[in-house]
């Protein structure tokens, strides 16, 4: 039970699930669900202090599957969305589960910005390397050579290392798990959600209908072993999040590959809004500067 | 009446914004109501930058062509400005500068010189002339630049205007009235303390003229006002920072131009579907696209009135001076959290950076509106489909609540749904809720009128055009009527404001005519148009020559 009263299986909420069989979205529905509850009653958060916000496509459905405090936006936009709730409330854990057309397409400004400005809020992409929802198009870490319906060729482009850019950006968590891995997968949701400041796992998502990387994953994957990355230092975390590029074949690290404590972009506001007793005494005040 | 009307000019960079305000001071220190219109291109130095200032003994909001006293700083500023020159014009020029002047001539560069000050000190040295030239007193020049100019200058300041004041004559008397000394304030500064007033806990900005200023007095007095003020990335960004803010509890406005509100169209559709409140202050300017960046226009009405895809309630005003500007910020405010819609505050580039004598104690604020927030009882449902259409607000982090804001078709609770029966439920309510917001503004002056009804004449207008129509409307007895609501439109309060209207005219600051046309979507006749299109508000005298072709 947690400490509001609530089971975990009781997190799964009545709407009904539409993603195809074998994806990979329901171990990161599962292990969301898992990481909620155990932390509710690890660390004493209530049920009710977790925000969920969501993006378009497959993977912003999952707001809607758990029975969980939910912003569901627009392709691309959470990122602000959950910065703006952050700033509100500080209480809140603040997540956002995104794709990785929606967060590396439509919404990379917005992903370098929060990791910038360490903003206090954990970002799960759920990198399945291809657009779910309309139905198979390249997206911006799909391999070179990728075969979609928009590139019927096979794209010429090669992909971004998300790692590699959120690192370079600011990120003070950096993460990445496999849905193959789901107790593996749990851990790195609770240690993002409680890091303070900005946090990112880059979890490769099985897409059983338009990409399906089951057996490539299974082959190259592996978790990372505790002294194999100080994730306390820049060069460390850059030369392990470089020996898998998203294209070439490789083995695949899996696990934290930076953590560190920077100050929290919300928390700089605190003096400023700390007395709101009467604006409009206060507005008056400054009037009165002007005669 | 007694009025006065100074302008001076000279190259961006040289000041002219602040020495107008410091023109203003002047007069408003003396117990005048004062109006300052300023003009600049986009650039940081050189080209020609002027303010025209008007002080009046009685309320006013706009300019008049002719001037009193011309300052130049340049030959520019003599010669663009010809038709202001009469034959009781005093010119001032610096006669450093200036080649063929006329007038008085300062030497301003031996001035500064010789009294050891920096260049920017000229402004006093002008301020010091007009106050001679105006019979104003040197107790009273030295409050004004006390007041101005921060204490490390103030010696440097002082010893220039009295050389500016000794170099020239006393030509009139401006004699002191007794009414209050009033603060000069710009449409951006009291949009952001009506915003205050109105509960702002956020404001979220990313800088564009005409609107950057409100963000940087906001940010300056971001601690006496208690106030957050963030300047994100993008216009996408502040939107959906705002709405988060929203979504959990705080409120939020953000303010742009045209070009940033498309970026925020996005935003704006998720805000009216998702029902979270945010307040939008857009301050037009020439467009399309970057257009005339530093000038005015009336161009976006149809655009706020229609941006966004899909169907939903808005709340759209747009205030015509400083007085409304602070009642209608605070009420959009209100209003947006009341009714959860977005909310427009529709300024333009005259109102926003223009300054006015502003009367705080003569506005008359309209009652306070809170949001319904939940009870409490039974199981939340965000969306609960109440008649009202309006569903009562809980934030996330409260016990036993789970708050889902979707911007997805969505049920009662706030699950995605596609069922036409529930799409068909969350449109009506949605649409309810623009129904109860038309009903409460049936109470508001969302009309108004000034003039006689029997005027057999009347001049129709909107925003930052009021002032000038109001005055030239004094010419031909004509009788001025101005939307101040525009969406919900208030037909009923309309139709009844244009009761023997007579022969109409419609003035707006633009090309095709945009109230006109929203006038006859709502099945009334606009009369005949008078436009200005070139990024400049109409002067009093050149509407009121307008006009007289018109009414002729
Ligand atoms: C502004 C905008 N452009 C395009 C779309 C259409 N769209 C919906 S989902 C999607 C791609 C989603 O891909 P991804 O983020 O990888 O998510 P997945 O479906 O794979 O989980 C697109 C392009 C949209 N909803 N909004
Ligand atoms: S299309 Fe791919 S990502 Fe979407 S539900 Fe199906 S398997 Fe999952």
């Amino acid at each position: 039970m947690t400490p509001a009263g609530r089971p975990a299986g009781d997190l799964i909420s009545p709407a009904e699930n539409t993603w195809c069989p074998g994806c990979g979205n329901f171990s990161i529905e599962h292990m969301m669900k898992s990481a909620i509850a155990e932390l509710s009653e690890e660390e004493r958060i209530p049920i009710e202090n977790f925000v969920l916000l969501g993006g378009i496509g497959c993977h912003g459905k999952l707001v809607d599957y758990l029975n969980v405090n939910s912003f569901y936006g627009i392709h691309g936009r959470s990122v602000p969305a959950a910065t703006g709730i952050r700033l509100a409330n500080p209480d809140l854990k603040v997540i956002c589960h995104v794709g990785d057309g929606d967060i590396y397409a439509e919404g990379l400004d917005h992903l370098l910005f929060a990791a910038k400005r360490n903003s206090d809020i954990t970002v799960i992409v759920h990198d399945n390397r291809v657009y779910g929802l309309t139905t198979g198009q390249y997206t911006p870490t799909s391999p070179a050579g990728f075969r979609g319906r928009s590139t019927p060729g096979g794209i010429t482009e090669h992909p971004l290392n998300p790692l590699e850019v959120m690192l370079a950006a600011g990120a003070t968590h950096i993460a990445r798990g496999y849905t193959r891995k789901v107790q593996h997968l749990k851990g790195l949701f609770k240690e993002a959600i409680m890091h303070r400041g900005f946090s990112f796992v880059d979890v490769l998502q099985i897409c059983a209908t338009y990409f399906n990387l089951t057996d490539y994953y299974n082959e190259h994957a592996y978790e990372m072993k505790e002294d194999e990355v100080d994730t306390g230092r820049f060069e460390s975390a850059l030369g392990k999040i470089r020996e898998w590029d998203y294209d070439r074949e490789a083995p695949i690290p899996l696990g934290t590959f930076y953590s560190v404590g920077k100050p929290i972009y919300e928390e700089e506001f605190r003096a400023l809004t700390a007395d709101r007793s009467d604006r409009r005494a206060l507005v008056r005040n400054v009037i009165e500067e002007w005669r | 009446m007694t009025e006065y009307s100074v302008l001076i000019g000279g190259k961006a960079g040289e000041g002219i914004n602040t020495a107008g305000l410091s023109i203003a001071g002047l007069f408003s220190r003396l117990g005048y109501r004062t109006y300052m219109y300023f003009d600049y291109p986009s650039l940081i130095r050189g080209g020609h930058n002027f303010a025209i200032i008007r002080a009046s003994e009685k309320a006013i909001g706009a300019h008049r062509t002719p001037v009193d006293v011309l300052l130049a700083f340049d030959q520019n500023s003599i010669e663009n400005h010809r038709e202001s020159i009469h034959g009781g014009t005093t010119v001032v020029h610096d006669a450093s500068q200036v080649m063929r002047g006329e007038g008085y001539g300062l030497p301003l560069d031996a001035i500064v010189k010789e009294e050891k000050a920096p260049p920017i000190t000229k402004n006093s040295a002008m301020l010091g002339a007009l106050a001679r030239v105006a019979g104003i007193g040197p107790d009273v020049l030295e409050d004004v630049l006390r007041e101005s100019v921060p204490a490390k200058h103030l010696e440097a300041n002082l010893r220039v205007a009295r050389r500016g004041y000794d170099a020239v004559e006393g030509v009139f008397t401006v004699e002191p009235l007794d009414g209050p000394a009033l603060p000069v304030l710009t449409g951006n500064e009291v949009t952001g303390l009506g915003l205050v007033h109105g509960g702002l806990d956020s404001y979220v900005a990313y800088p564009m003229t005409p609107t950057s200023n409100l963000l940087h007095f906001l940010a300056e007095r971001a601690e006496d006002l208690s106030l957050r003020v963030i300047h994100p990335e993008n216009e996408i960004s502040v939107i959906m920072m705002a709405l988060g803010l929203a979504y959990a509890g705080e409120r939020a406005a953000v303010g742009t131009a045209g070009g940033g509100f498309c970026l925020m169209t996005e935003g704006l559709s998720l805000a009216g579907m998702s029902e979270i409140p945010v307040t939008i202050v857009v301050g037009q300017r020439p467009g399309p696209s970057t257009g005339i960046p530093t000038y005015t226009a009336q161009t976006d009405l149809h655009f706020v009135l229609n941006a966004g895809q899909g169907e939903f309630p808005r709340f759209v005003v747009a205030p015509g001076d400083l007085a409304e500007t602070y009642s209608w910020s605070a009420t959009a405010l209100a209003l947006s959290w009341k009714y959860q819609v977005p909310s427009i505050i529709l300024t333009d580039k005259t109102l926003a950076e223009g300054a006015c004598s502003f009367d705080l104690g003569a506005v008359t604020m309209h009652p306070d509106r809170e949001p319904e927030l939940w009870g409490g009882t039974g199981e939340y449902r965000r969306y609960a489909r109440i008649k009202s259409g309006v569903s009562p607000l809980a934030f996330p982090g409260r016990a036993g609540t789970i708050v889902k804001a979707n911007s997805y078709a969505h049920d009662e609770a706030g699950f995605t749904t596609e069922a036409a029966g529930e799409v068909t439920a969350l449109q009506e309510k949605m649409l309810r809720k623009g129904e109860s917001l038309k009903e409460e503004l049936s109470t508001y002056p969302t009309v108004r009128t000034y003039g006689a009804r029997d005027a057999g004449r009347t001049i129709v207008c909107w925003g930052s055009e009021k002032w000038a129509c109001i005055e030239a409307a004094e010419e031909f007895d004509a009788r001025v009527v101005q939307p101040l609501v525009l969406a919900p439109f208030p037909a009923r309060a309309w139709k009844e404001a244009m009761i023997g209207a007579g022969n109409v005219v419609c003035v707006e600051n633009n090309a095709t005519g945009q109230l006109a046309r929203l006038l006859r979507q709502q099945g009334f006749d606009p009369g005949r148009s008078v436009l200005k299109y070139d990024g400049r508000p109409f002067a009093v005298d050149e509407l009121a020559a307008r006009l007289k072709e018109v009414f002729a």
